[in-house]
């Protein structure tokens, strides 16, 4: 048999990061490494993955997303058995502006684990990749993060720093054999959105989105949005003039 | 609270939805008044899913596999798990359901739930035939593991019993081996209804699928297309890149109608002649033609549309099915999506399946008001007279002395509903 493709993924209880997991695991001979913090679902979703698909391989680790020591120790420890082909990060939370307004606390932590953490599980995998000069590390940041809004600046604030952080690795890594995708998912129908979807705003399916999220990193696209209309819709917002943008309830 | 359509889009009425975790899934509590129905993707036609102003159990995120045995093709997984990602992931290893509805956007609870049936029932009998084992949740906390050999009255009024004997969180099915993904398939053009039962018949020993598009506006003629297919070993090496659409908007009024019909009936009649004899299929296009096209149900309009679905015994069923083309075609009402299938004789294993030895006619009307119930009701004498039946997957609208006479054992099944679930149309066919 040929040899299993390695994909580490981080946050994998996360919807869009399972749907795509899925999309792998049905091509068959996959090894995953699923990293996260419930193992009651990990297990569940260890089981899914091995049925969908002939000769998968899972396993399940365990890391605080909050501590670089373990993030690294892990990392590496997973590299030992094998060069790592794709890492996806996909972990998150959506956060609540109000709340996180009101109190800092909470705040500070939703910018450590939308944008810091994702960042240094990035730089841990880069590390590795760096030593074989292969390698794909994907991180999901999102639309939120092209400009800051007043409903969702703290979310925002936090993808933004992934998109700079990756556009660095993209830099560093330029013309090697280790890619650097950022793929940046409209609002998608997920647990973490159930909210948004009950004051009826429109999402995209997260099959689609995941859909997408596998193309981008078998391309190697160094920044996708999903859906691709979001593109266009962010250029646009990001290049509102300020004394328009400032009217706008968004 | 938030609207909630079936396919057919007949209504769009608020629903309470509960998303089902899983794990150890406890129902939620619903207020004493407010009963619930389970909810899988909402691709049953009228009725059988809703239950307006109450609430919906859903079984989206229901949608792990559990465990597959690739010796055996055994697979157990959650019931929201669609019958899509049980064909893709496993037909690579050799197997696939050995029954599938023509979507495959159903869920297995709901492929249970309705009791499904495919254009192979004269082989493989319908979707229940091949549950091993359901796992059901109460509403009063129990749960019940049955199967057609333990607590078999329950597995008997689960299969086909749309919903009302709980929630059904877990399922174990027995799949059947395939050679490949493909099929070899042949479309025969016939020019009258005997013509469509002498094929019907002719294929029955050496073909395991067998299916008829039919031109609703042709009348007693009934001309159509027969299509049927057996699996294959050989095929492409790569299966068909399909490009998914969508159905961008619902148009202001139905783009179905009396001009609209006759041109396709006619471009689809006369292209698929041209096209006769045998080919090499993948199994996506043979089973799921309309897959590709999300939401084509917009394409009714506002008001929505019926799917009838009928099926009478074969006895009769040449003169029956005249009749009821004859009706149709006089209404100058109808589909292009008009389907004609002969059931053969197998015990149902449930207490509401739907398949009977007979002929099953499967007909789209967009929603025009009274004259398409008007001709609902003549369909509906016709049917009730030869001894048959309506498909409850399909149904928004029959009587209930309708589903009581083609239903002996609607009584029977009463006894194993769960007082704590109710529906749109449980309320209309059984009172509550």
């Amino acid at each position: 048999m040929t040899t299993r493709k390695k994909i580490v993924i981080v946050g994998a209880t996360s919807a869009i990061a399972l749907h795509t997991a899925r999309i792998w695991a049905q091509e068959g001979h996959k090894e995953f490494v699923l990293i996260g913090r419930d193992l009651t679902r990990l297990n569940r979703i260890e089981t899914d993955l091995s049925a969908r698909g002939l000769d998968n391989r899972v396993q399940i680790r365990e890391v605080s997303f909050l501590d670089p020591a373990a993030i690294q120790r892990l990392v590496t420890d997973i590299a030992m058995s094998g060069p790592v082909d794709v890492a996806l990060v996909a972990h998150g939370s959506l956060s609540d502006q109000a709340r996180a307004q009101r109190d800092l606390q909470y705040g500070q932590e939703e910018l450590l684990i939308n944008g810091v953490s994702a960042v240094v599980f990035a730089e841990a995998f880069a590390t590795q990749m760096e030593l074989n000069d292969r390698g794909t590390i994907a991180v999901l940041g999102s639309v939120a993060g092209d400009r800051g809004r007043k409903s969702n600046y703290v979310y925002g604030a936090a993808k933004g720093l992934v998109t700079r952080y990756l556009q660095g690795l993209q830099h560093r890594f330029a013309g090697t054999g280790v890619k650097v995708v950022l793929i940046k998912p409209g609002p998608t129908e997920t647990p973490m959105t159930a909210s948004l979807a009950a004051s009826g705003i429109k999402m995209a399916s997260v099959d689609d989105v995941a859909k997408g999220v596998a193309l981008a990193i078998e391309r190697g696209q160094s920044e996708a949005y999903v859906p691709g209309k979001w593109w266009l819709i962010m250029m646009i917002i990001r290049h509102l003039p300020r004394f328009v943008f400032n009217k706008m309830n968004i | 609270m938030r609207p909630v359509s079936s396919w057919g889009r007949l209504s769009s009425l608020p629903h309470d939805v509960f998303t089902l975790e899983p794990g150890g899934i406890t129902l939620p509590a619903t207020a004493s008044d407010k009963k619930a129905i389970p909810f899988g993707n909402g691709r049953s036609y009228g009725d059988a899913c809703l239950n307006a102003g109450g609430a919906l159990w859903a079984t989206s995120r229901l949608d792990h596999f559990l465990g597959f045995d690739a010796s055996t093709g055994v697979l157990t997984c959650e019931t929201g798990v669609l019958l899509r990602d049980i064909q893709s992931c496993l037909v690579g290893q050799g197997w696939m359901l050995p029954v599938t509805p023509g979507t495959q956007m159903a869920t297995v609870g709901g492929a249970i739930a309705n009791d499904v049936h495919g254009k192979n029932h004269h082989v493989f009998g319908t979707f229940g035939e091949h549950v091993l084992q359901i796992k059901l949740l109460r509403s009063d906390g129990t749960s019940i593991v049955c199967s057609p050999q333990r607590h078999s009255e329950y597995f008997a009024a689960t299969v086909g019993g749309i919903g009302l004997t709980g929630m059904m969180t877990e399922a174990t099915l027995q799949l059947r081996r395939v050679p490949s993904p493909w099929l070899e398939t042949e479309t025969v053009p016939y020019g009258d209804v005997q013509e469509f039962f002498d094929l019907s018949q002719e294929s029955e020993l050496s073909w395991e699928y067998s299916v008829s598009w039919i031109d609703c506006l042709a009348g007693k003629g009934g001309r159509g297309l027969f299509m049927r297919g057996n699996h294959t070993q050989r095929g492409a090496a790569a299966p068909p890149t399909a490009r998914v659409r969508s159905f961008p908007l619902v148009p202001p009024v139905s783009l179905v109608n009396r001009l609209s019909l006759n041109i396709f009936n006619n471009a689809y009649f006369y292209a698929n002649r041209l096209k006769r004899g045998r080919r090499v299929a993948h199994y996506q296009p043979f089973f799921y033609p309309l897959d590709n096209l999300q939401h084509w149900n917009r394409m009714y309009g506002p008001k929505g549309f019926y799917q009838y679905q009928s099926v009478v015994p074969l006895a009769q069923a040449v003169q029956v099915t005249k009749a009821m083309l004859d009706a149709i075609a006089i209404s100058g009402q109808g589909s292009f999506l008009a389907v004609l299938k002969n059931f053969s004789k197998r015990n149902g294993v449930g207490m509401l399946s739907f398949p009977q030895e007979g002929t099953t006619l499967a007909l789209d009307f967009p929603n025009k008001g009274a004259s398409t119930e008007k001709l609902f009701n003549r369909l509906d004498a016709i049917v009730l007279e030869a001894g048959g039946r309506l498909y409850l997957g399909k149904d928004a609208r029959m009587t209930r002395s309708m589903f009581e006479a083609g239903y002996p054992r609607a009584n029977e099944f009463l006894n194993y509903r769960d007082p704590g679930i109710s529906s749109d149309m449980a309320r209309r066919l059984m009172g509550f």
